[in-house]
């Protein structure tokens, strides 16, 4: 599976080697991290859940559409699950390829359609002892936007 | 030759001593289970009768219909009210008229449909003594769902005779055709007042039986909301759409359908989707990956 869910830290060293080729001269990836704060609340950790199921069948289908897209050698996505301190790696991204250009660009492009595609939720636990599910509860307040409103909360 | 024709029989002639009140007289979907039975039949087999103890005859449920009372000296012994059972309200049917075989319906099988009935029908084998269903929960024959041919007559005085009561027993060892039910619900009795409820719950307004059996799975703020991570769901629902309502006025969902997205079976769907029975679904809120 090029798209992997793991309740442990991601061992980045690990996953770089898998993306060596001999046709490759480069390699760019994406971590994205626990910040300390998101609009404008101090975060102090949080967890993400996943439908694990369909989250690795979407999450697969999202880089082999990166493998279609770009001229690119390897892709791969790893995606934590559980609770997350500040400045752990909640998601890390791994492409490589001939030239850089398509590096960035299909990095960018996995990441991007996770965000908005795959079953993970995150629910974010406040330094004022509060917790919310990113995403739900303004939705639910608002009672309006679903989806597409996926907020850029590492990027 | 022809086989012998098909005449129906609502039983109604039992004590209902487990529910306590008569089986009958209950009421789903604002019509008494005797005039569905008697309804349900009447699409199937005509003339449909009704079979009671000479006590019942006037009571209002019964009153009106085409009544064939219990026989008593069928059983050769005067005996206490109801004490030959089904088998002799059955066995009066065919001593009244002995060239029919007859559609036997008991009035505490809510769930029994058309397709349950035509299915039946179709399977029909007049050489046998009887044609019936046989149960989903225990693989025993279902004799009070059944066909049952002219030809048994004096196979159930005898079963009478040797002091047995029980047609099941007697589709045990009976020559019978048994088939299995294609609706595994269609034949879910009814006999306590619990029972009634949830099945009073599952009928709904418009009576129909159509329900199924749905997995569903909850995540992260639907999880929290329904205050579980699974569950198995029995309903008449048959579209995403419907099921989430359901589930919605249960729970108090705070997100609403537009907001979410739903998956059947591990891959996403459109809410109108037509639903089958053990489809697993989940409920999609706005994901926050990465």
């Amino acid at each position: 599976m090029r798209f992997r869910l793991r309740a442990a830290a991601i061992d980045t060293v690990a996953s770089r080697r898998e993306l060596f080729d001999g046709g490759a001269g480069g390699y760019a990836s994406f971590e994205g991290w626990v910040r300390d704060h998101n609009e404008g609340r101090a975060v102090k950790g949080l967890e993400y859940e996943a439908y694990a199921e369909l989250a690795i069948k979407e999450g697969d289908l999202i880089v082999a559409e990166a493998l279609q897209r770009f001229p690119i050698k390897h892709a791969l996505c790893i995606h934590r699950t559980g609770e997350l301190a500040i400045g752990e790696l909640a998601v890390w991204v791994g492409v490589s390829s001939a030239h850089r250009g398509e590096a960035f660009d299909a990095c960018r492009y996995i990441i991007d359609e996770l965000k908005h595609r795959v079953p993970i939720w995150k629910k974010e636990h406040y330094r004022n002892g509060d917790s919310g599910w990113v995403n739900c509860e303004r939705c639910a307040a608002a009672g309006a936007h679903a989806h597409e409103h996926a907020d850029d909360h590492v990027l | 030759m022809r086989p012998p024709p098909v005449y129906g029989l609502v039983l109604a002639g039992g004590a209902s001593s487990r529910m306590r009140r008569d089986k009958a007289a209950l009421v789903y979907a604002g019509a008494t289970q005797l005039e569905r039975v008697y309804a349900l039949l009447r699409r199937h087999v005509n003339p449909v009768f009704v079979s009671a103890r000479a006590a019942q005859a006037d009571e209002p449920t019964r009153a009106g219909k085409p009544l064939i009372l219990d026989d008593p000296a069928l059983t050769g012994v005067e005996r206490e009210p109801c004490a030959g059972g089904p088998i002799l309200g059955l066995r009066s049917a065919l001593a009244r008229f002995p060239n029919v075989a007859w559609f036997v319906l008991a009035c505490d099988l809510p769930f029994l449909d058309d397709a349950a009935l035509a299915q039946l029908l179709a399977a029909r084998d007049p050489v046998r003594v009887a044609t019936a269903f046989r149960s989903v929960h225990d693989g025993l024959p279902e004799p009070l769902c059944a066909i049952w041919e002219p030809a048994a007559a004096p196979l159930l005085a005898a079963h009478q005779a040797a002091g047995n009561n029980c047609p099941r027993k007697f589709l045990i060892r009976a020559d019978a055709l048994l088939i299995d039910p294609a609706n595994r619900r269609a034949l879910d009795n009814v006999n306590t007042p619990e029972e009634y409820a949830q099945a009073q719950q599952l009928l709904g307004a418009n009576g129909d039986a159509h329900t199924m059996q749905l997995k569903i799975h909850y995540y992260a703020m639907m999880r929290e909301q329904a205050g579980r991570s699974e569950e198995t769901l029995e309903t008449v629902a048959t579209t995403p759409a419907a099921v989430y309502a359901q589930l919605q006025a249960r729970y108090g969902f705070t997100l609403g359908r537009d907001q979410l997205k739903v998956a059947v079976n591990s891959e996403f769907s459109d809410w109108t989707r037509t639903l089958r029975p053990d489809d697993a679904l989940v409920f999609i809120p706005p994901v926050a990956g990465g």
